[in-house]
C-alpha cells in the first residue's frame, strides 16, 4: 500500500520539519514495514513548464515519425523542439522541459541539433518525469487543467514523498490513507482528522426511483446509490489523477477513477455499474447453477454455487468484491450509474479470490475486513464526487441489511502489564486505546472501533498497547531457568555418526525430497519403496512425488559434482523418506479453543504416515588422492560395507549379514545388515545400470542405513579387562569358494569355545585350483584368571577347525 | 684382588669409552668394561668370599670404581649422542613438506553445523530439542495454530499439499506443528526448540528455496512475559552473531502469536530481519489444553539458511541446496 505524504498530511498534523526517514521510523514503530521511500521529483529540476502546441512540421524520410513542434510556453517567441511522439495536435497543452532542466536519471536538457534543426527543449511523457509507467505518448493536458507558462512541477504536484508500506493481513483498515494517517498520527502523537466525520452529514435528495439492492448472503450491509445525467466526457481533474498515479494505478475514466480514489482514501472498494445494463434489482447471492462469466479483464470463467456474485434479475454482473463483469462495465457512453458499496464477509471474498486466482485491490481489502460504516459513507463520498466532477444527479440511494460491529471486550489493565513484563498505567492504556479509536468505559469494557475486526480478545489489546508505547520500552530479561536438558540418545548418536563420516572424508549434502515415478522405476525399487505419496501441487511436474530412498538424490548430487569437474565423490545425507505405508484418510478437524479428546488427538497423530530417517551415502572414484607416494585404489564394495560396520560399532550394536539382491545395488554385491531379525542397512556396489544412468565412475558403491531401525542400546555395564597374556594361533583352511567366510568364521568361533577372545580373517588365497580358496584366521585365546598352557590352546584350536570341517567342509591347510 | 688392579679396570674402561667412535662401539666397550662379565662385575660378585675386614675395604673400593666407570660411560654416551644428533640424523633429512594426507576432505553441511550450534546453545539454556514429521497434518500445521481455513497461507501458492486433498496432509510450512504436538502431549513448564526442514512452494532463486530449515522456540510456564522473550532473543542473537549484538522488535502479525513481532539483529552495521516472534496466542494454548489463567508463553522462529547467509556472507541459495562439495568443504565440521 502506497501513501503519499501530501495525502497523509490532509488527515494527520505531521510537522513540516519531520524528515521522511523519521516518518518511516514512526510507521515501523507501530508495526508498518516501510518497504520503500520514493522521493518523487528529487532528481528532477526545472524549468518544466506548460506549453501549447502552435505548429507541427513532420520531418519525413526517417525510420520513425519525427515532428518539429512549435510551442508557446509563455515566452517572447515560439520555441521549437523535436518530438518523436504523435499523440498530440495543435492547440494541445503539453509539458515542456526547457534547456537547463534535468530529468530523472540525470538526463540534462539542452538545445541540440537533430535532423538538421535545433531542438530547444523536450516535450515529456509521464514516464520521462518518473510520474508513472505511461510512455505510449507525451502527456497532453486538457485546457481546463492548466495554462500556458504554468510551472509544471507545481501543477502536477510532482514533489512528494511516497511511502510504500507492507500492511499485515490483520490490519485491513490500513489499506487506506485514512487508516495509515491515523496510525501515523498515533505514533507521532499529533492531531488526526477522520475524513469520514465530514461525510456523516452528507444528504442527497431523491429525484427518482433507484435500483433496489438485495442482500441474500455473504455480507452485512449493502448500499446502492443510483445516479443519472453523468457526463461521460468529463475528465479526471489533475489533482485526482496525480494521486491515483502516486498510488501506482492508471487513470481509466472519471467514474472509475473516483471509485478507486475513494477506495484509497477510505478503504472501501466500490463498484460502478452502468445502470442501464441492470435489469430489475441488484442482488448479492450465489448462483444456482454453474455457468460461464466474463470478468472485465476479458477472461471467461466457470462460476458455480460456491461463488458469491452480484446479479440482476437475469444475469450475474460481477464476481462480488473481486472483479466486475465485462458486460456491465462503465463505458464512454454511460450516463446512469449504479454505485455498489457492500460490507462483504471476508471469507466469502477470500473464497472468490482463491477460486478464480484473482487478487484485486478490492478483494485484498474485503478479505481483510472493511469498516462496516463505510458502505454508507464511502458511497456517499463517491456520489458527492460524481456529482461535483461528473455533473451527475442523485436519483435514489437504497440500502439492504445493516452494519454489524465487533463486540466489546473486557480488558484487565493488569493483564496487559503482566503479559508485557512492564508496568503500564491504566491511564496510559486508556489513552492508547482511545487513540486507535476504541471506546472505553470505567470498568474497562473496551469497544473496538468499527474498522477493527481483529480486536476480539484481551491479548489483541496487549499488542495495541505494546506497539503504541513502543516495543523498545519492554525490558530484556531471561526466563526462569528450566530444569536440565540434553540431547536424546538418538540425537547424540546421529550427531556422532555424521561427525565420524565427515572425519573419514565424506561430505554431507542435503537434497530436495522430490522425485518422479520414472526415477523410482529406473532404480528398480519394488514393494514399499516403489509406492509413495504424490503432491497435489508440485513445484515441477518432473518431480511430483516424494522420495522413498536417499540414493537417487545422492546420485544426482554426485552427477552434478562430476559434471563440474570433481573426480572422486564421497557424500552422505541424513533425511526423511516417505513410503506409502498407509492410505491418507479424510482429515478430521476438531473444534478450536478447547483441547481435542484423546481419541481425536490420537487420530490426528495417526493420520500422519511414519517417515523414517535414513542415512545414505555414495562413494565413487578413488578412495584417496593419487599422490607422490603412489596411485590410489578405487572405492570398492568393502569400503561401503566397512562404513556401515563402523557406524553400527559406533552405536554399540551387534548384527549379522546376508547377501541381498536389493535395488539399486548390484544383485551379487550387496550385503544386508540384520539386527533383531530386521534389516537395518544395505551396502555394496551400485547396479551397473544405475551407475550408467547417473554417469558415475564405474563400480560406484553406496550404503543406506535406516537410522530409525537401529535399536537403542542399554547403558553399558563395564567388564574388567584381563591382564593375563593372550595365546595366538593361526589356522589356514581350504574351502569351496562358494562357502561364505562369515560361515567359516562362525564355525571356528563356535568350536573354539568361550576362551576365544577374537578371530580375524587375515588372508584369502584364491590360487588353489579346483574351485577352492584358502582362508587364514588368527585366533586369540585368553583366560581371565590364568596363563593358558600349550596343550589347552592346541586343543581349542583343533576343536575350532573340527567344527569348521563339520559345518563348512573346511580342511586345514598344511604347508 | 689388589687395589691397583681395580684402578687399572677403571682406567681401561675410561680409555675404551673415550676411544669408542660411535654408539655401537661404545655399547661393545660398555659390555666389556661394565657388563655382567666385566672384571669389575666379577670382582663385585666375589666380595662375599672375603673376610669381613677385606669385604668392607674392597666393597668401598669397588663401589667407588663402579661409580667412576658409570660416570665415564655417561659422559661418553652423551658425547657420542651429540655427535649422532649433529651429524648422522642430519644426513637423514627428508622433505617433510611433501603432502602427507591423501584422504578426501569431508565435512558437515553448514546447515547441520548451524543447527547443532543452535541446539547446543538452547540445550545449555535448559531447552530440549524436539522433532516432528515433515509430512504433517494440516490441523497441526494450521488450524491448531489459529491459521483459519481461508487464510492466504493455506492456498496452493504457498503450501505443498499431498493427494488426496481431503486428507489435509501437507509438507509442513513451519516447524510449529512440533510445538502443538509437544503441548498436546505434555504439561508446562515447556522449554523446547524445534529445528527442522520446512517447505513452501517458492521457486528456487538466490534467496528462496522451496525446501529450507527453521528453528522455532517455545516456552510455556507460569508468569512468562514478553520481557522474557526479549531476553531470550538477545542472548540467542549474541550467541549467533557475537557479543554485544543488539536486537529490535517491530510489531507484526502472526496468527499464532499475540502480540507479534519481527525481530531484527544489528549486524555488520545494519538491521537485518532475522525472524518472527511473539507471545503465544491464548487461543493456541487453549486448543492445546493449557490453562491460560495459570500459564503464558512465548514463541519465536528463524530461518537457518537466512542466519547462515547473513552470518557467513553466503550470497546465493543455490550454493546451499546444490550439494557442490566445494561449498560444503569450506566449513569443515564447525563454522
Amino acid at each position: 500500500m502506497r501513501a503519499p505524504l501530501s495525502w497523509l498530511k490532509e488527515f494527520a498534523a505531521i510537522p513540516d520539519l519531520l524528515s521522511p526517514d523519521a516518518i518511516a521510523d514512526a510507521f515501523i514503530s507501530v508495526g508498518f514495514e516501510v518497504e520503500e521511500i520514493i522521493h518523487q521529483g528529487i532528481d528532477l529540476t526545472g524549468p518544466l513548464v506548460i506549453g501549447e502546441v502552435v505548429s507541427i512540421e513532420e520531418i519525413t524520410g526517417q525510420r520513425k515519425p519525427i515532428r518539429f513542434v512549435g510551442l508557446d510556453c509563455g515566452e517572447a517567441s515560439t520555441r521549437f523542439v523535436i518530438c518523436a511522439a504523435t499523440n498530440f495536435t495543435t492547440g494541445d497543452l503539453v509539458v515542456v522541459a526547457l534547456p537547463g532542466a534535468v530529468l530523472p536519471g540525470g538526463f540534462a536538457i539542452s538545445a541540440r541539433e537533430a535532423y538538421g534543426k535545433v531542438s530547444d527543449g523536450m516535450i515529456c511523457s509521464s514516464r520521462e518525469l518518473a510520474l508513472s509507467e505511461e510512455h505510449t505518448g507525451i502527456m497532453v493536458l486538457p485546457h481546463t487543467q492548466g495554462a500556458i507558462g504554468d510551472n509544471a512541477i507545481e501543477l502536477l504536484s510532482i514533489n512528494d514523498v511516497i511511502f510504500d508500506i507492507a500492511v499485515n493481513p490483520d490490519r485491513g483498515y490500513a489499506l487506506s490513507i485514512r487508516g495509515l494517517a491515523r496510525e501515523l498520527a498515533g505514533a507521532l502523537d499529533v492531531a488526526y482528522t477522520d475524513p469520514v466525520d465530514a461525510l456523516r452529514t452528507l444528504q442527497f435528495a431523491d429525484t427518482g426511483k433507484g435500483i433496489k439492492p438485495v442482500l441474500k448472503t455473504g455480507g452485512s450491509v449493502f448500499y446502492l446509490r443510483t445516479l443519472g445525467n453523468y457526463n461521460p466526457k468529463s475528465v479526471t481533474p489533475l489533482w485526482m489523477l496525480r494521486r491515483i498515479e502516486k498510488m501506482g494505478m492508471r487513470s481509466i475514466s472519471l467514474a472509475v477513477d473516483i471509485t478507486n480514489y475513494v477506495m484509497f482514501e477510505l478503504g472501501q472498494p466500490l463498484h460502478a455499474f452502468d445502470a442501464k445494463k441492470i435489469s430489475g434489482d441488484l442482488t448479492i447471492a450465489r448462483v444456482s447453477k454453474a455457468q460461464k462469466f466474463t470478468t472485465l479483464d476479458g477472461q471467461e470463467r466457470e462460476i458455480n454455487g460456491d461463488d458469491l456474485m452480484v446479479m440482476d434479475d437475469k444475469h450475474p454482473l460481477a464476481l462480488a468484491g473481486t472483479m466486475g463483469g465485462l458486460d456491465s462495465e462503465i463505458t464512454d457512453a454511460t450516463r446512469d450509474i449504479a454505485l455498489e458499496a457492500v460490507r462483504f464477509d471476508p471469507t466469502a471474498i477470500a473464497k472468490n479470490s482463491r477460486h478464480h486466482k484473482i487478487s484485486s485491490e478490492a478483494s485484498r481489502r474485503f478479505e481483510r475486513s472493511v469498516d462496516p460504516c463505510l458502505a454508507e459513507l464511502a458511497s456517499a463520498r463517491c456520489a458527492q464526487l460524481l456529482i461535483e466532477l461528473g455533473g451527475a444527479t442523485h436519483v435514489q440511494s437504497l440500502s439492504a441489511g445493516r452494519a454489524v460491529f465487533a463486540p466489546a471486550v473486557a480488558v484487565d489493565p493488569a493483564y496487559i502489564s503482566r503479559t508485557l513484563g512492564v508496568d503500564v498505567a491504566p491511564a496510559v492504556i486508556k489513552k492508547v486505546l482511545t487513540t486507535i479509536g476504541c471506546d472505553i468505559n470505567a470498568a474497562f469494557a473496551v469497544k473496538p472501533p468499527s474498522w477493527r475486526w481483529d480486536l476480539t480478545q484481551p491479548a489483541d489489546f496487549v499488542e495495541e498497547v505494546a506497539r503504541m508505547i513502543g516495543y523498545d520500552t519492554i525490558p530484556s530479561i531471561l526466563p526462569p531457568r528450566p530444569k536440565h536438558a540434553s540431547l536424546t540418545p538418538t540425537q547424540k548418536r546421529r550427531r556422532a555418526i555424521a561427525a565420524s563420516l565427515a572425519a573419514q572424508g565424506l561430505s554431507e549434502v542435503q537434497t530436495f525430497p522430490f522425485t518422479s515415478d520414472a526415477i523410482i522405476e529406473s532404480m528398480g525399487y519394488l514393494g514399499e519403496r516403489a509406492s509413495t505419496y504424490r503432491l497435489a501441487n508440485p513445484m515441477s511436474e518432473d518431480f511430483p512425488v516424494l522420495r522413498t530412498h536417499l540414493l537417487p538424490g545422492l546420485a544426482q548430487v554426485a552427477q552434478r559434482n562430476i559434471g563440474r569437474g570433481a573426480k572422486d565423490i564421497a557424500i552422505f545425507e541424513i533425511g526423511s523418506i516417505f513410503r506409502n505405508s498407509q492410505k491418507l484418510e479424510p482429515a478430521i478437524s476438531p473444534a478450536l479453543d478447547v483441547k481435542p479428546s484423546a481419541k481425536e488427538i490420537s487420530k490426528i497423530f495417526k493420520s500422519v504416515p511414519v517417515q523414517h530417517l535414513h542415512l545414505g551415502a555414495i562413494l565413487a572414484g578413488k578412495i584417496e588422492n593419487d599422490s607422490w607416494r603412489g596411485k590410489s585404489r578405487a572405492f570398492d564394495l568393502h569400503d561401503a560395507i566397512a562404513h556401515v560396520e563402523r557406524i553400527l560399532e559406533l552405536s554399540n550394536l551387534t548384527w549379522s549379514v546376508e547377501r541381498s539382491d536389493f535395488a539399486p545395488w548390484h544383485p551379487g554385491r550387496c550385503v544386508e545388515f540384520i539386527i533383531d531379525a530386521r534389516p537395518v542397512a544395505h551396502a555394496g556396489e551400485l547396479h551397473p545400470r544405475v551407475v550408467a544412468q547417473f554417469s558415475l565412475p564405474l563400480r560406484a558403491v553406496a550404503f543406506v542405513i535406516n537410522l530409525d531401525a537401529l535399536p537403542q542400546t542399554p547403558m553399558v555395564s563395564a567388564r574388567s579387562v584381563a591382564s593375563m597374556p593372550p595365546a595366538i594361533q593361526d589356522v589356514a583352511l581350504i574351502v569351496d569358494n562358494t562357502v561364505l567366510a562369515r560361515d567359516v568364521e562362525a564355525a571356528l568361533r563356535e568350536g573354539a569355545g568361550d576362551l576365544l577372545e577374537s578371530i580375524v580373517l587375515f588372508d584369502r588365497y584364491e590360487k588353489i585350483g579346483d574351485g577352492k580358496v584358502s582362508l587364514a584366521f588368527t585366533l586369540t585365546f585368553r583366560s581371565d584368571g590364568r596363563t593358558l598352557t600349550g596343550e589347552e590352546v592346541s586343543a581349542m584350536r583343533e576343536a575350532a577347525t573340527a567344527r569348521a570341517l563339520a559345518v563348512c567342509g573346511a580342511v586345514v591347510r598344511t604347508a | 684382588m689388589r687395589e691397583d688392579e681395580v684402578a687399572t679396570w677403571v682406567s681401561n674402561a675410561h680409555k675404551a669409552f673415550n676411544t669408542a667412535r660411535d654408539l655401537d662401539q661404545l655399547k661393545t666397550a660398555r659390555l666389556a668394561h661394565a657388563g655382567d662379565k666385566s672384571p669389575i662385575a666379577l670382582a663385585s660378585r666375589g666380595l662375599g668370599a672375603l673376610s669381613p675386614d677385606e669385604k668392607a675395604r674392597f666393597g668401598k673400593i669397588i663401589g667407588d670404581a663402579k661409580t667412576a666407570i658409570a660416570s665415564f660411560l655417561a659422559s661418553a654416551t652423551s658425547a657420542l649422542e651429540a655427535v649422532r644428533d649433529s651429524k648422522i640424523l642430519l644426513e637423514e633429512i627428508v622433505d617433510v613438506t611433501l603432502p602427507s594426507n591423501r584422504s578426501h576432505r569431508g565435512g558437515l553441511h553448514p546447515i547441520s553445523i548451524m543447527r547443532n550450534e543452535i541446539s547446543d546453545f538452547f540445550i545449555e539454556q535448559g531447552y530440549s530439542v524436539e522433532e516432528g514429521p515433515e509430512m504433517e497434518s494440516g490441523w497441526l500445521n494450521f488450524d491448531a495454530l489459529n491459521v483459519p481455513a481461508d487464510h492466504p497461507a493455506r492456498t496452493m501458492q504457498d503450501t505443498f499439499f499431498l493427494e488426496p486433498l481431503e486428507s489435509g496432509i501437507v509438507l509442513r510450512t513451519q516447524t510449529s506443528p512440533v510445538q502443538i504436538r509437544t503441548m498436546l502431549t505434555s504439561q508446562p513448564p515447556i522449554y523446547i526448540i524445534s529445528p527442522g526442514r520446512t517447505f513452501r512452494a517458492d521457486e528456487l532463486d538466490a534467496t528462496h528455496s522451496p525446501v529450507f530449515h527453521q528453528v522455532e522456540g517455545l516456552v510455556v510456564d507460569r508468569a512468562i512475559t514478553m520481557a522474557h522473550l526479549k531476553g531470550t532473543l538477545d542472548t540467542f542473537a549474541q550467541a549467533m552473531f557475537g557479543p554485544g549484538v543488539t536486537t529490535r522488535l517491530r510489531p507484526s502479525f502472526f496468527p499464532f502469536t499475540e502480540p507479534s513481532a519481527e525481530v531484527d539483529v544489528f549486524f555488520n552495521n545494519r538491521w537485518i530481519e532475522w525472524g518472527g516472534c511473539g507471545m503465544v496466542n491464548p487461543k493456541v494454548l487453549q486448543t492445546c489444553g493449557i490453562d491460560t489463567e495459570i500459564y503464558s508463553g512465548f514463541a519465536f522462529g528463524m530461518g537457518i539458511e537466512r542466519t547462515l547467509m547473513v552470518r557467513h556472507g553466503v550470497k546465493d541459495m543455490h550454493d546451499i541446496v546444490e550439494g557442490d562439495l566445494r561449498f560444503t568443504r569450506q566449513f569443515g565440521v564447525g563454522l
